[in-house]
């Protein structure tokens, strides 16, 4: 990383010097596909309070990793292989999904999460692999990423994107409003179910990016930021992926110039929208503007 | 009434919109109800009213096909419960939405006309499509309709209670149901709000012809507009006009201790003595002849 050339104020240059790297280009690639999809399961995540399980989906995505690094087979496995695994525990452990039960759901995600990070740092120390090792796990790195991973995160985010095209107004019924929606047909159990496979995927495909501990960056803030700006559901999940792409695309840039991780860039820059969303918020309320305050 | 005369098939214009025949519910070992005969009209505006925990809501919802019946049957416009579900607008008993809710009371309206199909709809279909135009004028017009116009822009979240429940009230009405089932909607709104809420659903009865089975624990708001009540206690179950059931007979035999039933001078009946009023208190349900 000795070789960085410096930033220059002709951005043009500048962008085209980032396309120059197989390995930019690549991570420019992986990014693209996980702001995506991370964003808009993000922005059901959120609709359906279901931001701890999201986390704890992308905390054993940590072991998952490491253990595939232990067994000498890409960390990619691991990273989809726990992920789903452990949204099918959730989704058998807790059978009602949303709402119902949310403390019970609670202890269930939160033991499994304190569990999932014990081992993963286990896994780490069995592999004798350096703390480095452990550190781009938890908070993320774009650097080394493989044609290969680009095309498993390709297939996997149009897997997730065309199932959640399929299920998204249903779905949206049944995290609202799930008792009218049953009663309508929708099959609210089921849906809760696919969700949380949808969301262990894409919970997998971001801590590739993110890390697994940064995960909120893209999974949870561009939703958030967006739901301030607007309550217009189509408009809101176009939002939160426009938001998820600047800020991913920014870090990227900012990585390849500045050599800070790229989990820190991603998390500032999404917590920046997100602070500015709020304070536009207030301003606007402050002027009275529309019926459309708070 | 024997089942020859009614069969399962007839789904005409006669048909009543309900009927419980011996039905009855168990929870395990539990019984809920048992052996409840009842019959709700076309167009009618019915009333099941009871203390709590005798099991009003699962009543609706034997009829709604979401829970069965241990024995005796409940037909719906003739047919098994859940088959005539299209044909039922249902607002469950009462939900909040909490206030970080940031979906528009329009969009829980539109949720209630075609949430149930697959796929999402493309921003700006409606510029294109008949159907689309259709359907979005038809949630304004029931929007205008129980009044909530002004509010209905806004995040359901950041509404009141009183304005929450006009806009599920649309939703439940947004596909012109024959039947609309209504589980306790007046609870927790305030009493200009329970008064508005009754008199909104009686207009909708009489005006488009809609059945409604409401169920309720105060009475009070609705009794004026009632055709019918089904009274559910732990000593049974009666059914009839409110002035054959709200009677010292019918209600003392149901909650098996002694009830009086007054005639106020200005035509009203007034209810004293039911136990399920908490320490004692007077519970009073009033009609007016």
């Amino acid at each position: 990383m000795t070789a960085n050339p410096p930033f220059t104020w002709n951005l043009i240059e500048d962008v085209r010097q980032l396309f120059e790297f197989p390995f930019m280009v690549n991570a420019l690639r992986a990014g693209t596909l996980v702001a995506i999809v991370a964003s808009l399961i993000g922005w059901f995540m959120v609709l359906r309070r279901q931001t701890f399980a999201g986390h704890t989906l992308a905390v054993v995505s940590f072991p998952g990793a490491s253990a595939a690094i232990l067994l000498g087979v890409s960390a990619t496995y691991g990273y989809f292989a726990f992920a789903i695994g452990a949204a099918l525990v959730f989704a058998v452990l807790s059978p009602a999904g949303v709402a119902r039960s949310r403390t019970e759901e609670s202890a269930i995600v939160g033991t499994v999460q304190a569990f999932a990070l014990a081992s993963g740092f286990l896994f780490i120390s069995l592999s004798h692999r350096n703390i480095t090792g452990a550190q781009s796990l938890l908070f993320g790195s774009f650097l080394g990423i493989t044609t290969t991973q680009v095309a498993v995160l390709a297939a996997s985010t149009a897997l997730v994107l065309a199932i959640l095209g399929f299920i998204a107004r249903p779905l949206l019924f049944a995290s609202v409003d799930p008792d009218v929606a049953n009663a309508r047909g929708v099959p609210v159990r089921l849906l809760s179910v696919v969700f949380l496979l949808l969301l262990g995927i894409a919970a997998a495909e971001a801590s590739q990016i993110t890390g697994s501990l940064l995960i909120f960056a893209l999974l949870v803030l561009p939703a958030a930021t967006a739901e301030r700006l607007t309550s217009r559901p189509g408009m809101s999940a176009v939002l939160t992926v426009l938001i998820a792409l600047v800020v991913t695309w920014l870090s990227l840039a900012l990585s390849y110039y500045n050599n800070y991780p790229i989990g820190f860039h991603v998390t500032s820059l999404a917590f920046g929208a997100y602070v500015l969303a709020r304070a536009a918020r207030v301003v606007t309320g402050r002027l009275g503007t529309a019926g459309v305050v708070q | 009434m024997n089942s020859s005369e009614t069969g399962t098939q007839d789904v005409g214009a006669e048909t009543p919109a309900v009927v419980f025949r011996h039905a009855s519910a168990r929870w395990g070992n539990r019984v809920i109800w048992e052996d409840v005969n009842a019959e709700v009209g076309r167009g009618e505006f019915v009333a099941i009213l009871g203390p709590n925990g005798v099991g009003k809501s699962t009543l609706v919802k034997a009829v709604l096909g979401l829970f069965p019946l241990s024995s005796g049957e409940v037909l719906v416009f003739g047919e098994e419960p859940g088959e005539a579900n299209p044909r039922i607008g249902y607002l469950p008993q009462r939900r909040h939405f909490d206030p970080g809710v940031r979906i528009r009371g329009i969009d829980v309206v539109r949720l209630g006309f075609d949430g149930d199909s697959w796929g999402f709809p493309l921003p700006g279909l409606s510029r294109f499509s008949r159907r689309h135009r259709d359907a979005d004028a038809r949630v304004r017009a029931v929007i205008e309709m129980v009044g909530a116009t002004g509010y209905a822009g806004r995040p359901i979240g950041q509404i009141s209670g009183g304005e929450q429940q006009r806009l599920l009230i649309a939703q439940a009405l947004v596909r012109e149901p024959d039947l609309l089932i209504l589980d306790e909607p007046l609870d927790s709104l305030d009493l200009p709000n329970q008064a508005a809420a009754a008199a909104l659903l009686a207009s909708v009865s009489k005006e488009a012809g809609v059945t409604i089975l409401m169920v309720a624990h105060n009475v009070n708001p609705i009794l004026s507009y009632l055709d019918r009540v089904i009274y559910l206690a732990k000593g049974g179950v009666a059914s009839g006009t409110p002035e054959e059931v709200i009677t010292q007979e019918t209600l003392t035999r149901l909650y098996g201790t002694p009830i009086e039933v007054f005639r106020t001078s200005d035509g009203h009946l007034v209810v004293v003595g039911q136990p399920e009023a908490p320490h004692g208190d007077v519970h009073a349900h009033m009609v007016r002849q």
